[in-house]
């Protein structure tokens, strides 16, 4: 446990790719097997200790201090783990246990019932050093968090034989924790694993945005150009093993398998024989329904058949990547465009339709189509962009540059006073970055400022340190971890949001809510008497309504 | 008499109306007693400025000699009537010339601590626990999470590292006031002789501290022409330095930072800190809450910082404790106000 507390403690403050990149190879390089495949295990996502909950760690430390102190000290610090390791008190008698090893970490937890756990947890616990600590409950709680990808350990174990990590990829999904036949092979000592897996997944390929400059060298006929739905960008698989079993499998963009979130579509396009890269959207009557209505059934815990009926779920085809065995990557993208429209009609299946082609001739033209999604017909609050692909370019995994791009529609943008801040989790804890920003309105009162939304991103680093000052130096109120900041018309911090979207909501005062709103830009410039008034969002939630009106 | 009779506050900071003065103000005011020489603490303009003679040293230094209408050194110990009050400067530990003031008047003493820390620091004269009625603590690391290493163990690992990368300069985040001299004897005292490097703006503190007989070794400021030299060497520099262009002429630097802050991964990682060592001039949780033990006051006031946890503390041990909500302070310290003006070098 020691050497990989060492190894994540080092990752978690590398910055650089490469530096981690070597970290990484070094660790699998010299650490034995098993501890070695633990690691890349751990790294790749693919532990999970299900009986290891939070409210165990949780309740070991409420044994050990007084409840207001942990309080205060998890809002500070904003990670439970990392909390508890600070925490944790020294045990009376020197620990009599030697620290664990990874290994013994992950086998004893694989094995060790429920009632047991607490107090070995404690007595590893007591054995371990504040990093190892960490180490030890950022792993059974399954939160690494330390900037290392599951590509990026794929990356390293690949580099110890000279290969390209698509090579880790294709024999992957066949494989299991610790791994042994995979470091044998790298290392040339053992036979390349067979991969056993019908439904693999492919690595994603991706989009760069797209920059103003990009259209003076770009040429329009070069580019076929589709919707960019707003869901989740997923890959179904479909195929049939050696001994005549089908396999469908749902995989997210980064190859978590989320099948078991998605058994109605699985089951729609159970034994198609074909790998489709797509977006997973809830589909109503026909009718494509936004993000946030995605997101109610992404949020529940558990897959019901009444959630399933209510928010029913669906792939539009963007694209194909295997059929009937044959690997369709290689070919340009127009063949394999025709293809997929030919796949597409030719399967029927519910729960799968085909993302459709914007036809354009010029940039402008297609900026217009941006603007106005209504083109898209019913479904054009689910747009969130135009996705640009080169004719000729083959499936890449990863994101190459010039093939692929993406070209968002332009967001909303208001200027708003900040109310109140909250201190962070994660990266940003321990500072005040959460902010609830208010627009103003005329009250019983008078004029007042009333809460429009909550933002806490948008920001570069050196602005958060630079809000982070003012909320200190201008807090009028504190109620527990928030600050009520001073929001007067000649003194205050006004915040330029930008958003996607606003609806209907009672959870603001102001009666609104945004979507994905985020601090595009701070206004030291401008008093906040200046700031945007709620009639301007009226405004705007009115014409969006006119919109949709208009629409077939 | 009441506490706050003695000792109130203000919107300039602590003050003591039956002796007219002010601690620590953070805005001018006609007379000022001031605990040592950050420049949260100890500002320029008052009218009249108590302190010991480093710390007025130390704000001659930075403010230049017009810092103040008048000045008047106080020894450490000694007893200084204003009015009705009598005043003692008691050593903090905390940087040189640092001192808490004892406030007494009507058979009643509170002390101001200023900032103390109780951590060895070969730089600076240690902390003395001083009876009292009132005793007001600061609370920078005023939380059970902070907990402060031994100090040679954070040097050892910054040592160990050079030894790793002999090929690239560490560079070593620390305050100029304090911070910086303890690191550079901190180094010494572990065995490190070869010279140590110092950003321009550490330059003048740091040549106070060797004129009052701190050993520090040889101590090179870091010029234009010594890029290829730095490789392996560790280079002291204001926290600001770090992320400026100042620090990319050093070969592929190693970015360290000495500071409480660093035993919380979230702060290291904000900065882009890659060696965090957790060295601090403040103290921990522990002491914070030892010396509060040792002094014996019934009463506690709890300032700049965390003062939620220690007063939470304070009564669940029945010490009556509150917290004063000073606005102005290093508060959660990040940067100590003013550090980042150092001229570049």
């Amino acid at each position: 446990m020691n050497r990989f507390a060492a190894l994540l403690d080092r990752l978690a403050y590398e910055p650089r790719r490469n530096a981690k990149l070597r970290l990484l190879a070094d660790h699998f390089r010299t650490a034995a097997d098993p501890e070695r495949g633990y690691a890349l295990a751990a790294m790749t996502g693919s532990l999970s200790f299900a009986a290891a909950k939070p409210g165990i760690i949780r309740a070991l430390i409420a044994e050990r201090t007084d409840p207001v102190l942990f309080g205060l000290s998890y809002d500070y610090v904003g990670d439970l783990s990392e909390t508890v390791a600070l925490m944790w008190p020294a045990p009376p008698h020197a620990p009599e246990d030697e620290p664990p090893s990874l290994s013994e970490v992950v086998e004893t937890l694989a094995s060790i019932g429920r009632t047991e756990l607490p107090s070995r947890l404690a007595r590893w616990l007591d054995a371990l050093d504040e990093t190892g600590r960490w180490a030890l409950l950022k792993l059974i709680t399954g939160g690494l968090r330390i900037g290392v990808s599951a590509r990026l350990a794929k990356t390293a174990v690949a580099s110890l034989g000279g290969f390209d990590p698509d090579e880790i990829e294709h024999v992957w999904h066949g494989l299991e924790p610790p791994y042994v036949p995979l470091f044998a092979w790298v290392e040339g000592r053992g036979p390349r694993p067979v991969s056993q897996d019908p439904a693999p997944f492919r690595p994603v390929m991706l989009a760069h945005a797209i920059e103003d400059r990009d259209f003076e060298t770009l040429d329009p006929a070069d580019f076929s150009a589709e919707w960019k739905w707003d869901g989740i960008r997923v890959q179904v698989v479909s195929g049939t093993d050696a001994e005549g079993r089908v396999r469908t499998r749902l995989y997210s963009r980064t190859g978590e398998e989320i099948t078991r979130s998605f058994p109605d579509v699985c089951e729609a396009l159970h034994g198609i024989e074909a790998a489709i890269d797509g977006e997973l959207l809830v589909v109503r009557d026909g009718r494509v329904q936004s993000f946030n209505i995605l997101q109610q059934r992404l949020n529940r815990a558990a897959v019901t058949p009444k959630m399933m009926t209510e928010f029913p779920a669906a792939v539009r085809a963007y694209d194909l990547l295997a059929r009937d065995g044959e690997d369709l990557r290689p070919l340009p993208f127009a063949e394999r465009r025709a293809r997929l429209e030919a796949f597409v009609a030719q399967a029927g299946r519910d729960r799968l339709d085909l993302s459709p082609v914007v036809p354009f001739s010029d940039w402008e033209g297609l900026a217009e189509a941006r603007l106005s999604p209504a083109a898209a017909g019913a479904d054009a609050e689910a747009v969130e962009g135009i996705m640009l692909k080169r004719r000729d370019a083959a499936y890449l995994p990863g994101r190459p540059k010039g093939v692929w791009f993406k070209w968002k529609r332009d967001p909303h943008v208001v200027d708003a006073v900040l109310m109140y801040a909250q201190r962070g989790h994660g990266k940003r804890s321990s500072f005040y970055s959460d902010y609830t920003f208010g627009v103003w309105r005329t009250g019983a009162a008078g004029e007042e400022l009333v809460p429009v939304g909550k933002a806490y991103f948008g920001f570069t680093d050196e602005e958060l340190l630079q809000i982070d000052r003012f909320v200190r130096k201008h807090t009028v109120d504190r109620f527990g971890p928030v600050r009520e900041v001073i929001h007067e018309p000649h003194a205050g911090l006004v915040l330029e949001v930008a958003f996607e979207g606003l609806a209907r909501s009672t959870r603001h005062k102001s009666g609104l809510a945004m979507r994905f709103p985020r601090i595009s830009r701070l206004r030291w410039d401008k008093p906040p008497i200046e700031a945007d008034r709620i009639e301007t969002l009226e405004r705007l939630l009115a014409e969006n309504r006119t919109d949709r009106a208009s629409e077939p | 008499m009441r506490p706050t009779d003695l000792l109130s506050i203000t919107p300039a900071g602590l003050y003591c109306a039956p002796g007219g003065f002010h601690i620590d103000p953070v805005r001018p005011v006609p007379r000022a007693l001031i605990t040592h020489g950050h420049s949260d603490h100890a500002r320029a303009g008052h009218g009249a400025v108590l302190a010991t003679a480093d710390t007025l040293a130390i704000m001659g230094l930075r403010y230049g000699e017009g810092f103040a209408g008048s000045t008047q050194e106080a020894a450490l110990g000694e007893a200084i009537r204003i009015g009705d009050v009598a005043v003692r400067f008691h050593p903090a530990g905390h940087v040189l010339g640092s001192a808490q003031i004892a406030v007494e008047a009507g058979g009643l003493r509170i002390v101001a601590s200023g900032d103390y820390k109780r951590a060895a620091d070969p730089t600076c004269i240690p902390f003395e626990p001083v009876a009292c009625d009132v005793f007001i603590t600061e609370a920078t690391f005023g939380l059970p999470v902070f907990r402060h290493p031994d100090v040679r163990d954070e040097v050892r690992r910054l040592l160990a590292s050079v030894r790793l990368f002999p090929e690239r300069a560490h560079m070593v985040g620390a305050y100029a006031l304090g911070k910086a001299q303890r690191l550079i004897a901190l180094l010494r005292e572990a065995g490190h002789d070869g010279p140590v490097y110092i950003h321009g703006a550490l330059e003048k503190l740091t040549d106070f501290y060797l004129s009052r007989g701190v050993d520090l070794g040889e101590i090179r400021k870091v010029t234009a022409a010594d890029q290829a030299a730095l490789a392996g060497a560790v280079v002291i520099c204001p926290p600001s330095a770090l992320q400026d262009v100042w620090s990319r002429r050093f070969p592929d630097p190693v970015t360290a930072f000495a500071s409480g802050w660093m035993r919380v991964r979230a702060r290291a990682r904000q900065r882009g800190v890659e060696l965090p060592l957790v060295v601090s001039d403040h103290a921990d949780w522990d002491d914070l809450c030892r010396t509060i033990e040792e002094v014996g006051a019934g009463e506690i006031w709890v300032t700049h910082g965390q003062e939620d946890a220690l007063v939470h503390w304070c009564a669940s041990r029945g010490l009556r404790a509150r917290p004063l909500h000073m606005i102005g302070y290093g508060d959660e310290g990040e940067v100590e106000p003013g550090e980042a003006e150092g001229a570049p070098a």
